[in-house]
């Protein structure tokens, strides 16, 4: 007897589905145009060609050249890269003796956090900024924090956890002022890749040198990221042996996945006219209505996210349960067909939780009991209305189970 | 990520619940892990077997499945049978276990062995 199982994909933040329109992009670079863009035949050129348009795209949506959009396989890489890049470019330059500073922050991605852990056991100094209860760095501690060794401060724009944004274009100004009287300049570095489909990413507004984004957190295809590196930004070429993507990371390029990258992110182009993106406000309706219906239907719940709607993304919200267990959460609800995700310890090899609830103040438990809701542009009303009774049943079920 | 048998005892455990009137109460875990578990014995007092169990279980799929079946385990044994249930008859029993889930199997045999331990009660304590 099988149950009419719904297919609810709350998960958006992990990733997105392939929009139809960059696929039919894509096919004919996995079919008929096969050619190395790096070839001189005709077949490359073709390639090749795709490729400068992805560039063009890509370029437009941050207000940038194109040779500053490097490709590469995913937004991890794009973080390694600034950093690692940055960094080894400046200490090869740098005089023996002298220091070389990162400041990051405690809630960052663990593509941005564990590569500056990595270096700090090369003896490079690293600062974890810590956060506020909202999540939010703030920009004073940041202030405090930079000395005239400082090199690199890498703020992500939006966390993925609770949606929490950082206050990147007063961190990029406060970057320029202090540059202005400085010999030693400052790199500043974000990891844009969930603020993409809702947040102005013009590099020049951010100030930034570097931004990382990723494809398929943006309706195209995974495989794929793209390292904004402002010109002039010393980067050390961390993959060698090709001249590809303007002799800054060698390899073959994965041309139908960058050709989706460029499709997709000029869909979020066209979405957001500079009225006002009607997407993002149609979303935050839904979330708000979320958030207040968990709050009431669910005795012993709370949120993990800014309270002011500016300061937080419009898809993403972060829920504690009380005397419920994360992984147990989102498994009972999967059974349901919901599908969400969760910073409880449960689902990681460290069986430690969640570094971002954990950084935000949460306690263990609050944070084991957590369950991220990431919906997407094409999340229905009757999606919510569904989660909303469910949500009740299951907590309920798994509070009988647990007696707490 | 989990085999059909520990989605059956996560999704329907027979054994969850409170006794009230427990004759001892084992427990283990820690906040930190995330998982926190009690268990309930109603012990008879002639045979020293094992009449009636109970769980309540704060934890992940695995911990509550591997709850339900180190209960189904010790249901009817006397203590002394039931002291020598380890956590890899409680996960051998559930099929397997994720390697990283091993840990829920230990923690259940480690709140029986301390249901068991603690029993008969000490007058006071």
């Amino acid at each position: 007897m099988a149950k009419n199982i719904k297919k609810i994909y709350f998960d958006n933040a992990a990733t997105t589905q392939l929009d139809a329109d960059v696929l039919k992009k894509m096919m004919p670079y996995l079919k008929d145009k096969y050619g190395n863009p790096s070839s001189l035949h005709k077949f490359g050129r073709i390639a090749s060609e795709a490729m400068d348009i992805a560039h063009e795209q890509a370029a437009k949506f941050l207000g940038c050249k194109e040779t500053e959009i490097i490709f590469t396989g995913s937004a991890s890489e794009s973080d390694n890269f600034a950093i690692r890049g940055l960094i080894k470019s400046l200490r090869r330059a740098k005089r023996a003796g002298e220091k070389t500073h990162i400041i990051t922050s405690q809630t960052e991605h663990k593509a941005v956090l564990e590569t500056c852990k990595d270096l700090a056991k090369e003896g490079i100094k690293v600062s974890f900024l810590p956060v506020g209860y909202d999540g939010i760095v703030h920009i004073d501690d940041l202030e405090a924090e930079i000395t005239p060794e400082t090199d690199l401060v890498s703020i992500m724009y939006a966390n993925n956890e609770t949606g929490a944004i950082q206050p990147i274009k007063q961190i990029g100004k406060l970057i320029a002022r202090l540059n202005k009287n400085k010999e030693h300049k400052i790199y500043f570095h974000t990891d844009a890749v969930q603020a993409a489909n809702w947040l102005d990413l013009n590099v020049d507004e951010l100030g930034v040198d570097l931004l990382t984004l990723s494809g398929h957190k943006i309706y195209g295809p995974k495989g794929v990221g793209v390292l904004y590196a402002r010109e002039g930004t010393p980067l050390a070429v961390q993959i060698t042996g090709g001249d590809q993507e303007w002799k800054m990371r060698a390899g073959t390029e994965n041309v139908a996945a960058i050709v989706g990258f460029g499709e997709a992110i000029s869909k979020i182009s066209k979405t957001q006219p500079k009225a006002g993106p009607p997407l993002a406000e149609k979303i935050r309706k839904l979330t708000d209505k979320l958030t207040a219906d968990v709050l009431i239907k669910v005795e012993g719940s709370k949120i993990n996210c800014p309270k002011d709607s500016d300061s937080r993304l419009p898809n993403i919200v972060n829920f504690s349960f009380r005397g419920v267990e994360g992984e147990a959460l989102v498994l009972a609800l999967d059974q349901e067909g919901i599908a969400t995700s969760t910073g409880s310890a449960c689902t990681s090899l460290a069986l430690t939780p969640s570094h971002v609830l954990v950084a935000m103040g949460l306690s263990d438990a609050e944070a084991h009991s957590s369950l991220r809701i990431s919906i997407g542009k094409n999340t229905t009303l009757e999606e919510i209305n569904y989660f909303l009774k469910v949500l009740p049943e299951v907590v309920e079920r798994l509070r009988k189970i647990s007696g707490r | 990520m989990y085999n059909k048998k520990v989605i059956e005892h996560f999704t329907s455990p027979k054994f969850f619940g409170k006794i009230e009137k427990a004759d001892v109460i084992g427990n283990a875990g820690n906040p930190r892990c995330g998982d926190l578990l009690t268990l309930y014995l109603k012990i008879d007092k002639k045979t020293h077997k094992i009449k009636d169990i109970r769980f309540e279980t704060l934890g992940c799929a695995a911990a509550i499945a591997a709850s339900d079946m180190v209960c189904q385990l010790s249901i009817g044994k006397t203590l002394q049978e039931a002291e020598k249930i380890t956590f890899k008859d409680v996960s051998d029993e559930l099929g397997v276990l994720p390697p990283l889930k091993i840990h829920c199997a230990q923690l259940v045999a480690e709140a029986l062995r301390d249901a068991i331990k603690k029993y008969p009660p000490q007058k006071g304590a």
